[in-house]
C-alpha cells in the first residue's frame, strides 16, 4: 500500500530482525520460554503490535492486519524451528555424555556345553537318520556269543586276537569290544522285518591307556538287513555320509579288508582333508584316511539273527567317534576325551 | 610282513610302479603300512647313479705307510682300474695274493661327491671328498653295508662274490663292472598289515600270486625238485600221530653231511631286507623258505636225535627213530630254543620221542634237540597243525614266533610237502648236504578240496555289478580257482579251491574274490532300494538328548568318565548301597584302578571335579551314563541309566563391570541353585508329581539333602556333600553340591505333553502375605495348605523372602509370598479377593501359620 508509511513498514522489519537475534540466541528451554512470553506472548511485542489495528483506518487495517499476521506466523515457526534444535542439541549433549567402549568385553550368559563324542555321536546319527537309520541302545555288558561267536567267531578264532577282550569274573561275559555285539540283539528282535539301524554305544578293549590307545571309546555301527541289498548300496550310503559329514568335496575309496562278521569286507578312507589328498603327516603322507570298516553281513551272522541269507542281504559298518574327532579336530591325545578337563571340553 | 620288491619280482613281472603297486594291493587287501626304500629315489640314502658303483676287486696290496690300511685295485667301468686306500678287515686275507680277478670279488665304490653315511657321525649323510690317506692320495672309498644304508655291518666293505650276487640281480650277465649299484641292489620294501583272511599271503609267493592275479601276470613258483643221492630214509624214521585232527600231516626230509657256514649274499641279504638277522646257513634255509613259500619248517639234529633213542630201554638196535605228535602230559615241560623253560598245558601239541618233548609244534623246537655247531646231519620236519589250536597254545605260553604267526593263522596242508622239498634242495646246494633217498609223509587226517556251487545270478544280486558267468569264472581262474560248469544241471558254475587255501567255505567267499578281482573302486555305488523298514523311533534316548540340551542351557557341561573304577574308590562316598557291591569284576584288567564296572555315576563326576578344582573355581557338571548292578538272576548286570550333577564355587563369573557395580550378586553355590537346576530339567521334560523331601544320608551334609520323588517313586537324592565325603575327594571347605538321579523313572513318565492354557482374558489381583511358621515347618507344607485352600482361583504363589531374626520370636520363620488370585471366567472384585484371603489365612492357621499385619 503507498499510503503506508515507511517506518511502519521499517518497524516491522525491526521487531522481526530483533526478535530472530534474540531467539537464536536463546541456549535452553527457559531463555526460549522467556522469549517467547517476551514476544509472542500475550503481552509480548507483536501482541502489542496489534493494538494498534484500532487506530488504524479502515483502508489500512486489513493490509496491517496481514503484514502482523505475516510476522506472528514467521517467528512462531522460527520458535519452533529453534525449540527442536535446542531439544536435539541437548539429547546430543546427554547421549554423548553416556558413550561407552564398545570394544570392552560382552557380558555372557552362561551357557554350557556337550561332551565332544556327544556331538559327533549325534552329528552321524542325524545323517544316518536322514537315510531312515534308526538308534538301537543295547548294552555294554555281552555274552561271549553276542559279542563273537553269534558274529562268526567261535573260540580260538584267529580274528580274536585282532581286539583285546575285558573278561568278567564270569568268563562267557565280556566288556563288548564292539557295538557289532548289538547286531544279533536288533536282528532277534526285528526279524523277518527288514532292519535298518545305527548302534551307538560304549566300548572296551583291554590296552595300555596312551594317547593313541583308550581302554574304552564309542563306536557307532549300522546295519541294515533286506532284501535285495547289494555292496553297491552299501559303497551309496557310506559315500552319501562321508560327504556329508566331512565336505562335499571328499572322496571315498573303499579297499579289501577282513572282519569276520561281514563277507566281503572293506575299509572306506576319505581324502585326507587336511591336506586335501596331497598328502601330510595327519594322513601319513597317503593322502587317505581310514574312518570305518564295513561290509556285507556274513551269512552266518544272517542266520544267527534270524534271516535267512539265501533270502536277506544286508550290509554292516563300524566307526569311532573319537577317532573321527581326533582326526577331524587334529587331536593328538585320546586321553583328553575322559580326561574331562574344562579346558578342553569347553572349546567345542 | 616285510617284502622287499626285489624278491617279489623273483616270481612275478612287475611293471607298475612301487606306489602304483601299493595302492593296487592295498586296494585288494594286502594293506600296505608303509614303504622303505633302499637306494632307490625317495631312500634316506640316494645311490648316486653315476658316483655309486659296482666294482671288481682286481688286486690288495699294503699301504706303504700303514699296517692297519691297504691299497685296493678294483676296476670300476672306467677303462683305468682305480686305486682306493681301505682299512676293512675283510681286504686284510686278500693282501700280497696277485691278481684276484678269478676269484670273482665285487666291491661297492663311491667316488668323490657321493654321499654315504658316516658311522663316524651317528650315520649323518655326508658327501665323499678327495684327501690324502697317509701320503696316498684318496678320491674314492670301498663302503660297508651300514655306510650305503644297507643295515648294520660296518666290519668290513661290502664284499661279494658274482654268484652270490646273481640270483638278486637276475642273472649273471648283470654283473658288470661300473654298474650303478641302484640297479642291483636298489630296492624299496613294503610293510604289508597279513590280516587273517589274507594269511595265505604270508609269504613272497602268496603275496606275488595276488600280484599275478592282480595284474594280469604269471606266477613263477620256485622250483621243488630235490636231488636225493644218499641212502634211503626208510626204515630210520616212523612217525605216530596221537591226534590227526591237531596235526594232519607230518613230512620229514634227512640230509646228511651239511656244513656250518654263512648262507650266501644273496639269502643272507633277502633275510636281512624280510626283517631276519641271518645266522647260519641251515636256519637261514629254515627261515629262508618259510618266507618264500609260507611253510613253516623245523630242523632237528639228526644225531642228537638218533643217541637218544639208543639210549632207550626198549630201542631195537638198528632200528627207527620214533617221533610221536601228542598233546601234552600232566607235569610236562620243554626248554624251547629261546631258552625259556615252559610249563606245557594238556591242549599243547608237541613233537615228542619216547624219552620225551622235543619241540612245540608249529610253535617253536627244544633246545636241546636244536642245530648245534657240530651237527652234520639235519631231519627236516614240515607239518601241518590245526591252527585253533596253535593259537591257543600261543596265547597259554605266552611265545610267538614267526611259524607260531603262520601257523596259527592257518597253513594249508598241501604246502607242507613243497616246503621240506624246496629246504630240503637248498640245504643241498647250499650247506653241502646229501638229502636221503625218500621221504617220510605221513598223513593222518586226510583233507579234499573245497567245492562250492556258484550262482553267477547270486554274484550279480550281492554285489550290485553285471558280470557273465564267464567273466565270473575268468575273475576266479585268475586266483587259481578252478571253475567248470555244474554237473547238476542248473545254471550253476562248480567252482574248487586251490590248494593253498583254506578260508573260503561258501559263495559268499566267491563273492568277495570276483568283487577284489574287479576291485571295489570299480563296484557301482547306488541308493538304498530297499524297502524302508517300519520306523519305531527311540523315544527313551530322546527323552534323554532333550534332558542333555537342558542340562547345557542351565549353563551345565556334560562330561563322560571312564564306567571302570574300583570298590575302594567308590566307597568313598560312604554309600552303602554302594560300596556293599557286588561289582562286575574284571578277572583281566589292564589298570587296578580300572578293574571293575562302575555302581555310582556320581563318584566318576567327583573324580573329574577334583581334577577340574586345581585350575577353576567354578564347576557346572553332568553326566549321563550307566551304572552296573549285577543280578542274582542272569550273568549279566542290569545297566541303570542314571544322570549325576555337580555344582560348585561361586554362583556369578567374574565381569569387568562387577567392580564398578555393588549390586551385582555374590555367594557361593548352594542347595537352591542345584534344586533350580533339577526344577528347570523336571519343567522341560514335563514332568508332574514332583516332590522333594527332606532326607539323611551319609553321602549328604546332615540337614542339607532331599530326596526326589516322582508320582511317589524315589528317583535318587540332592543335596550338599558330606564334607567330610568331599574332603576324600580333595576339595575344601567350600560346597559342593550334587545330586544322583535315576534317569528311568525321571524319563518314562516325561513324554507327556505340556499342558498349555490360554492367555488370560479377565485381570489378576495381586498381593504379598507373609507368614509366621515355626522353623520346622516346611515351607512346602504351607503351600501346600494355601494352594488347596486357593483352588483354580488362586494362580501363583511365589515365595519373596524368607526371614528369621529378631523382629520375630525366636523359633519362628517369617515367610512372604507374592500371590495372584485369578477367575478365568470374570474380573474379582475386591470383595472376591478379600473373601479368598480369609480363606488363605484361614487355612494357614490350621497348619499353625499366622498371617504377619
Amino acid at each position: 500500500m503507498s499510503e503506508t508509511s515507511p517506518e511502519t513498514s521499517l518497524d516491522f522489519e525491526a521487531v522481526q530482525n530483533r526478535a530472530e537475534v534474540a531467539l537464536a540466541r536463546c541456549e535452553d528451554p527457559e531463555q526460549l520460554e522467556s522469549w517467547y512470553y517476551a514476544t509472542l506472548g500475550r503481552k509480548g511485542e507483536v501482541q502489542l503490535m496489534s493494538r494498534q489495528l484500532g487506530q488504524l483506518s479502515a483502508e489500512e487495517r486489513p493490509i496491517f492486519g496481514k503484514r502482523v499476521n505475516a510476522l506472528k506466523q514467521a517467528l512462531q515457526v522460527a520458535y519452533e524451528q529453534r525449540r527442536e534444535e535446542i531439544e536435539r542439541q541437548a539429547l546430543e549433549r546427554r547421549l554423548s555424555a553416556g558413550a561407552i567402549d564398545v570394544t570392552l568385553p560382552g557380558r555372557r550368559p552362561r551357557t554350557g556345553t556337550l561332551h565332544p563324542s556327544t556331538l559327533v555321536l549325534r552329528a552321524m546319527c542325524r545323517i544316518f537318520g536322514d537315510m531312515g537309520f534308526q538308534i538301537y541302545r543295547s548294552p555294554d555288558v555281552v555274552t561271549d556269543e553276542y559279542n563273537f561267536e553269534w558274529l562268526n567267531m567261535p573260540p580260538e578264532h584267529p580274528a580274536r586276537d585282532m581286539q583285546d577282550t575285558f573278561y568278567t569274573r564270569d568268563e562267557n561275559v565280556v566288556l563288548r569290544t564292539h557295538t557289532s555285539a548289538g547286531q544279533i540283539l536288533a536282528m532277534r528282535e526285528y526279524h523277518p522285518e527288514p532292519i535298518r539301524v545305527v548302534l551307538p554305544g560304549m566300548c572296551y578293549r583291554n590296552e595300555q591307556i596312551t594317547a593313541r590307545s583308550e581302554i574304552q571309546f564309542h563306536q557307532i555301527e549300522g546295519l541294515a538287513v533286506g532284501e535285495g541289498i547289494t555292496f553297491a548300496d552299501l559303497k551309496g550310503t557310506l559315500t552319501e555320509f562321508a560327504r556329508r559329514f566331512f565336505g562335499a568335496e571328499r572322496q571315498t575309496r573303499f579297499r579289501a579288508s577282513y572282519f569276520p562278521f561281514t563277507e566281503p569286507s572293506a575299509e572306506m578312507d576319505v581324502s585326507c582333508f587336511q591336506c586335501d589328498a596331497k598328502g601330510c603327516r595327519l594322513c601319513k603322507y597317503s593322502g587317505w584316511l581310514e574312518i570305518l570298516g564295513c561290509g556285507m553281513v556274513h551269512p552266518v551272522v544272517l542266520r544267527n539273527g534270524g534271516y535267512d541269507p539265501e533270502r536277506f542281504s544286508g550290509f554292516a559298518f563300524g566307526t569311532g567317534p573319537e577317532r573321527i574327532a581326533m582326526l577331524k579336530y587334529g587331536l593328538d591325545d585320546i586321553r583328553a576325551f575322559w580326561g574331562n578337563d574344562l579346558r578342553f571340553l569347553t572349546q567345542f | 610282513m616285510r617284502v622287499p620288491i626285489s624278491w617279489l619280482r623273483e616270481y612275478v613281472d612287475i611293471d607298475l610302479s612301487v606306489d602304483q603297486l601299493a595302492e593296487r594291493i592295498t586296494n585288494a587287501g594286502l594293506e600296505v603300512g608303509s614303504i622303505e626304500r633302499i637306494g632307490v629315489a625317495g631312500a634316506p640314502l640316494e645311490w648316486d647313479r653315476d658316483r655309486v658303483l659296482l666294482a671288481h676287486v682286481l688286486a690288495v696290496r699294503p699301504h706303504p705307510d700303514a699296517d692297519r690300511l691297504v691299497i685296493a685295485t678294483v676296476d670300476h667301468g672306467a677303462g683305468q682300474p682305480k686305486e682306493v686306500v681301505t682299512g676293512a678287515p675283510n681286504l686284510f686275507p686278500h693282501l700280497e695274493r696277485g691278481d684276484l680277478s678269478e676269484l670273482d670279488l665285487w666291491a661297492a665304490l663311491i667316488l668323490e661327491g657321493a654321499t654315504y653315511l658316516d658311522p663316524h657321525k651317528d650315520l649323518q649323510p655326508t658327501k665323499l671328498k678327495g684327501r690324502k690317506l697317509r701320503g696316498v692320495y684318496n678320491d674314492a672309498m670301498l663302503c660297508s653295508p651300514v655306510e650305503l644304508g644297507l643295515g648294520e655291518d660296518h666290519d668290513g666293505v661290502l664284499l661279494v662274490r658274482g654268484d652270490e650276487l646273481t640270483p638278486i640281480a637276475g642273472g649273471r650277465s648283470e654283473i658288470v663292472a661300473g654298474r650303478p649299484l641302484v640297479d642291483l641292489l636298489g630296492d624299496a620294501v613294503l610293510e604289508i598289515d597279513i590280516i587273517p583272511n589274507i594269511a595265505r599271503c604270508a609269504s613272497m609267493v602268496g603275496v606275488a600270486r595276488e600280484v599275478a592275479a592282480l595284474t594280469g601276470k604269471v606266477l613263477r613258483t620256485p622250483s621243488t625238485q630235490v636231488v636225493q643221492e644218499g641212502p634211503s630214509i626208510e626204515g630210520k624214521l616212523v612217525i605216530e600221530t596221537r591226534e590227526p585232527e591237531l596235526n594232519p600231516r607230518f613230512v620229514a626230509f634227512l640230509i646228511e653231511g651239511v656244513e656250518q657256514r654263512p648262507a650266501p649274499f644273496w639269502m643272507q641279504h633277502r633275510l636281512r631286507l624280510a626283517g631276519q638277522r641271518p645266522l647260519h646257513v641251515v636256519v637261514d634255509v629254515s627261515n629262508y623258505v618259510m618266507l618264500e613259500i609260507g611253510q613253516p619248517n623245523h630242523t632237528f639234529d639228526w644225531g642228537f636225535l638218533q643217541r637218544r633213542a639208543e639210549s632207550d630201554p626198549g630201542y631195537d638196535p638198528g632200528g627207527p627213530v620214533r617221533l610221536i605228535t601228542r598233546l601234552a602230559e600232566p607235569g610236562e615241560q620243554l626248554t624251547t630254543l629261546d631258552g625259556t623253560r615252559h610249563e606245557l598245558l594238556p591242549n599243547n601239541i608237541l613233537v615228542t620221542d619216547p624219552a620225551g618233548a622235543l619241540s612245540i609244534g608249529g610253535v617253536m623246537g627244544g633246545e636241546e634237540s636244536e642245530i648245534q655247531d657240530h651237527t652234520t646231519d639235519v631231519l627236516l620236519e614240515a607239518a601241518a597243525w590245526k591252527f585253533t589250536n596253535i593259537r591257543q597254545t600261543q596265547r597259554q605260553l605266552g611265545l610267538h614266533s614267526e611259524a607260531g604267526f603262520r601257523f596259527s593263522r592257518g597253513v594249508h596242508p598241501e604246502l607242507a610237502l613243497l616246503g621240506a622239498r624246496r629246504a630240503a634242495e637248498l640245504l643241498r646246494t647250499l650247506a653241502g648236504g646229501t638229502v636221503a633217498a625218500g621221504c617220510i609223509d605221513h598223513v593222518a587226517q586226510a583233507w579234499a578240496p573245497v567245492e562250492i556251487e556258484l550262482d553267477p545270478a547270486y554274484v550279480n544280486e550281492r554285489s550290485g555289478l553285471d558280470l557273465s558267468p564267464e567273466q565270473i569264472a575268468a575273475h576266479l581262474e585268475r586266483l587259481e580257482f578252478s571253475v567248470e560248469p555244474s554237473t547238476s544241471g542248473r545254471s550253476t558254475l562248480r567252482v574248487v579251491a586251490p590248494p593253498h587255501r583254506i578260508d573260503v567255505e561258501g559263495p559268499h567267499d566267491l563273492l568277495e574274490e570276483v568283487c577284489r578281482m574287479v576291485g571295489y573302486e570299480n563296484l557301482p555305488s547306488t541308493v538304498l532300494a530297499s524297502h524302508l523298514p517300519p520306523q519305531r523311533g527311540n523315544p527313551a534316548l530322546e527323552a534323554e538328548e532333550a534332558a542333555r540340551d537342558c542340562l547345557v542351557r542351565s549353563g551345565l557341561h556334560e562330561v563322560i568318565t571312564y564306567r571302570l573304577t574300583t570298590a575302594e574308590s567308590e566307597a568313598r562316598l560312604r554309600d552303602e548301597e554302594v560300596s556293599v557291591g557286588p561289582y562286575v569284576e574284571l578277572s583281566n584288567p589292564s589298570t587296578l584302578e580300572r578293574s571293575a564296572l562302575r555302581r555310582s555315576l556320581l563318584a566318576s563326576v567327583l573324580d573329574v571335579a577334583s581334577n577340574n578344582a586345581r585350575f577353576t573355581d567354578r564347576l557346572a557338571l553332568f553326566e549321563i551314563g550307566a551304572v552296573f548292578l549285577p543280578r542274582p538272576d542272569s550273568p549279566l548286570p542290569e545297566e541303570v541309566a542314571r544322570l549325576a550333577v555337580l555344582l560348585r564355587g561361586p554362583r556369578q563369573g567374574a565381569h569387568w563391570q562387577d567392580g564398578t557395580d555393588p549390586g551385582a550378586a555374590a555367594g557361593e553355590l548352594d542347595y537352591f541353585d542345584l534344586k533350580g537346576v533339577i526344577e528347570i530339567l523336571l519343567r522341560d521334560l514335563h514332568l508332574d508329581g514332583a516332590e522333594f523331601s527332606a532326607t539323611e544320608h551319609p553321602t549328604y551334609r546332615p540337614g542339607r539333602a532331599a530326596e526326589l520323588s516322582i508320582s511317589g517313586r524315589t528317583v535318587g537324592r540332592l543335596g550338599e556333600l558330606h564334607p567330610v565325603v568331599a574332603r576324600d575327594w580333595g576339595f575344601d571347605e567350600r560346597p559342593c553340591l550334587v545330586a544322583e538321579l535315576d534317569l528311568g523313572p525321571l524319563l518314562g513318565s516325561a513324554s507327556r505333553a505340556p499342558v498349555v492354557t490360554p492367555i488370560p482374558v479377565y485381570p489378576a489381583v495381586r498381593e504379598d502375605l507373609a507368614f509366621l511358621v515355626d522353623e520346622s515347618l516346611p515351607a512346602a507344607a504351607l503351600v501346600e495348605a494355601l494352594r488347596s485352600a486357593g483352588g483354580v482361583l488362586l494362580e501363583s504363589i511365589e515365595l519373596f523372602d524368607l526371614y528369621q531374626g529378631d523382629k520375630i520370636a525366636p523359633g519362628k520363620k517369617s515367610l512372604a509370598y507374592r500371590v495372584a488370585y485369578r477367575s478365568p471366567s470374570k474380573t474379582l472384585s475386591d470383595r472376591d479377593a478379600t473373601r479368598l484371603r480369609g480363606r488363605l489365612v484361614e487355612a494357614a492357621a490350621g497348619i499353625g501359620a499366622t498371617l504377619r499385619e
